[in-house]
């Protein structure tokens, strides 16, 4: 799949997850940037988003994460 | 995840919604994970039913500091119930760090850990506890042999499981969140996420949380009064396969035809219920002759019709059926549940009838018991043997119902009832029946403290009270215990009614009139001149609004209602007479 094509279902997921519809990501967006991606709401995007593309990350994986693209580029490689 | 079990993130939706006007209820949760995800699944809960959670959640593992030193916050916070939930993460790396003589006797050890755990908080606080059963993860050291050897880690969380459960039916104040069977249900794969644990020492997954946290609701609800007590049943492709008025009796699917071990399974099911004081009622639209067929002859029907109070089949619509059902009964519509095959059947009634709880039954009639059993809709915090017998209290009720229909004026009906009562002090006999009805009654309440069995039993021994218990019969049958009152004395000429409670069941029917005169005759036999009553407002309770002042109070200054017991009158005739047991 493109990474474009990630980056929005991802978006629409991260909308549905934090309640906020018109949340933007782009692939330099961090957790500072969004308001409610603490720890723990990062849970329950993971949980979601492995749910979505059907996938399991590693624990090395979700801690690694800088930005939004590195977190596609996971999703990209399985 | 089930349409009927709102996802985690639901749930957090509706804590943005807000609790707004909500009744509140104050629950402290103490646990050895973390619990921030529990706390907000219990909170959006708690919404989505209409009650508002004000949860105190103690920090991270702080489960003794908080219950063992009186001086902690979850003292200060004075909860109505404390729910502590504890891993069998934490429980197996304790379990491991034992010796040997530690792991053999670790189930006793545990369970007089719980014990003291919940007899610091009943002392403190009197109020309920709910502890966790742990899930029985395996943990392989030992394979299958480990039921074969005292040290194992699955041979003892077993035993702590079935320790717990035992100590729960000795304290009636302690209730137990079944977690090993709702991991059980869900399995471990979904239920525990590895990564979550590792990361964040979180225990329940997020599809968990929703089922957990709807069972902490049902068991705090139950407690306090609030659970099911009816369930409405289709008949056509719900109770059997196939449709009676077309495919006969030989054609329905029940038994060994086509789908009909399904059919047979949930009315099984259906009868246990009615075992344990579910009221089962029938609603189908069907010509009734037909529709009863198969309850009279059909050799595999596990239902028969003593075991349906209320039978209704006809073609009218079901919106109409379910409310005379209702009024038969005289309980709430948030206290029945109604299965139905057909989709918009269950939309119509949702609709006309919000506070009725209609499960989406899946498709295939094969998932059917599967699914309500993950719907925990039976809750109970109470079990007597009169539970047993309900279905005959409401038969009888119902042709009450019928009698009552065929007399113009209330007085001749009244007295073809031939009633009798039996009246004396709270015993032995009556105190468990009497907490149930303190737990269970909502509408004739007037001020709804609820007392726990154990409440009962002090008051009963207590020399600043005085009991009533009220036993009615009439011609139709044995009604049991309908209603009681406590009495506290506030000095020598002043009673103060502290509960007068009655069963809906004996409404209009004289009993209010016969309970004052009973209240009179006891307090003037010990010298009390003045009686008062007060009346609190819940939202359930408007029936008994006007209660003190149709029965000849009047109302003082601060709101509550006195009555001159020396010139007290009764205004209006009863026909009950006082019998002995």
């Amino acid at each position: 799949m493109e990474k474009e094509q990630i980056l929005s279902e991802v978006q629409e997921i991260f909308r549905n997850i934090l309640d906020q519809e018109n949340l933007v990501l782009s692939a330099q967006t961090t957790a500072a940037d969004v308001e409610d991606w603490d720890s723990l709401s990062h849970i329950q995007l993971v949980v979601a988003i492995e749910k979505h593309f059907k996938i399991r990350f590693t624990s090395r994986e979700i801690q690694s994460w800088k930005n939004v693209d590195e977190m596609i580029s996971s999703i990209q490689s399985k | 995840m089930s349409a009927d079990i709102q996802s985690f993130t639901h749930l957090l939706k509706n804590i943005k919604k807000g609790a707004e006007g909500l009744k509140t209820y104050r629950l402290a949760v103490l646990a050895d994970s973390a619990s921030q995800f529990v706390v907000k699944a219990i909170k959006g809960t708690g919404i989505e039913y209409g009650v508002n959670y004000e949860i105190f959640e103690a920090d991270y593992n702080q489960i003794d500091r908080q219950v063992f030193d009186t001086g902690s916050e979850l003292y200060e916070f004075k909860p109505n119930c404390v729910l502590i939930l504890r891993s069998t993460e934490k429980l197996v790396k304790h379990f491991y760090s034992l010796p040997k003589t530690g792991k053999s006797n670790f189930a006793e050890q545990q369970v007089s850990y719980a014990t003291e755990l919940f007899e610091q908080v009943s002392r403190e606080l009197g109020c309920s506890v709910i502890l966790n059963t742990f899930p029985e993860t395996h943990d392989s050291v030992f394979g299958n042999f480990s039921s074969k050897t005292s040290l194992s880690f699955p041979f003892q969380v077993k035993k702590v499981n079935l320790g717990l459960m035992s100590l729960s039916q000795d304290k009636k104040n302690l209730f137990l969140l079944q977690l090993d069977s709702l991991m059980n249900r869900v399995g471990s794969a979904i239920g525990f996420d590895s990564k979550m644990y590792i990361g964040g020492d979180m225990v329940y997954s997020l599809d968990l949380l929703p089922y957990l946290s709807k069972n902490v609701h049902d068991i705090i609800q139950a407690v306090n009064g609030t659970f099911k007590k009816c369930v409405i049943l289709d008949l056509d492709n719900t109770t059997w396969g196939g449709i009676i008025g077309d495919d006969g009796l030989e054609g329905i699917q029940i038994g060994d035809l086509g789908l009909g071990k399904a059919f047979t399974e949930l009315q099984l099911w259906v009868k246990e219920l009615r075992k344990r004081g579910i009221i089962i009622a029938v609603c189908s639209k069907n010509t009734e002759s037909i529709a009863k067929e198969p309850f009279e002859k059909h050799p595999d029907m596990k239902l028969h019709l003593e075991d349906i109070a209320v039978f209704v089949a006809n073609w009218e619509n079901k919106v109409d059926n379910i409310k005379y059902i209702q009024s038969i009964l005289n309980i709430g519509f948030d206290s029945m549940v109604f299965l139905d095959d057909n989709p918009f059947e269950r939309e119509m009634v949702r609709t006309a009838i919000p506070d009725i709880t209609v499960p989406s039954l899946p498709e295939d009639p094969a998932e059917y018991l599967h699914y309500l059993r993950t719907l925990n809709l039976f809750e109970t915090a109470s079990y007597t043997e009169e539970d047993e017998s309900r279905t005959l209290l409401y038969q009888e009720e119902a042709q009450r119902t019928i009698l009552q229909r065929s007399f113009t004026n209330e007085a001749g009906f009244l007295e073809s009832l031939d009633m009798k009562a039996v009246v004396k002090p709270f015993d032995n006999f009556t105190i468990p029946r009497v907490a149930q009805l303190s737990q269970r009654s909502n509408q004739f309440n007037l001020r709804t403290i609820r007392y726990t069995e154990a409440d009962i039993k002090n008051i009963s021994q207590s020399d600043k009270h005085l009991t009533l218990s009220f036993n009615l019969a009439d011609k139709f049958g044995d009604y049991g215990l309908i209603a009681f009152i406590i009495l506290e004395k506030q000095n020598k000429d002043t009673l103060f009614i502290d509960s007068w409670i009655m069963s809906c069941r004996v409404l209009k029917r004289g009993m209010e009139v016969f309970t004052l005169k009973s209240i009179v005759e006891l307090a003037k036999s010990q010298g009390f001149k003045t009686l008062i009553g007060e009346y609190i407002e819940t939202k359930k309770n408007g029936l008994v609004k006007d209660h003190y002042q149709k029965l000849g109070f009047t109302q003082s200054s601060d709101g509550k209602w006195s009555l001159d017991m020396d010139s007290y009158m009764p205004t209006v005739e009863t026909y009950i007479t006082k019998t002995e047991a």
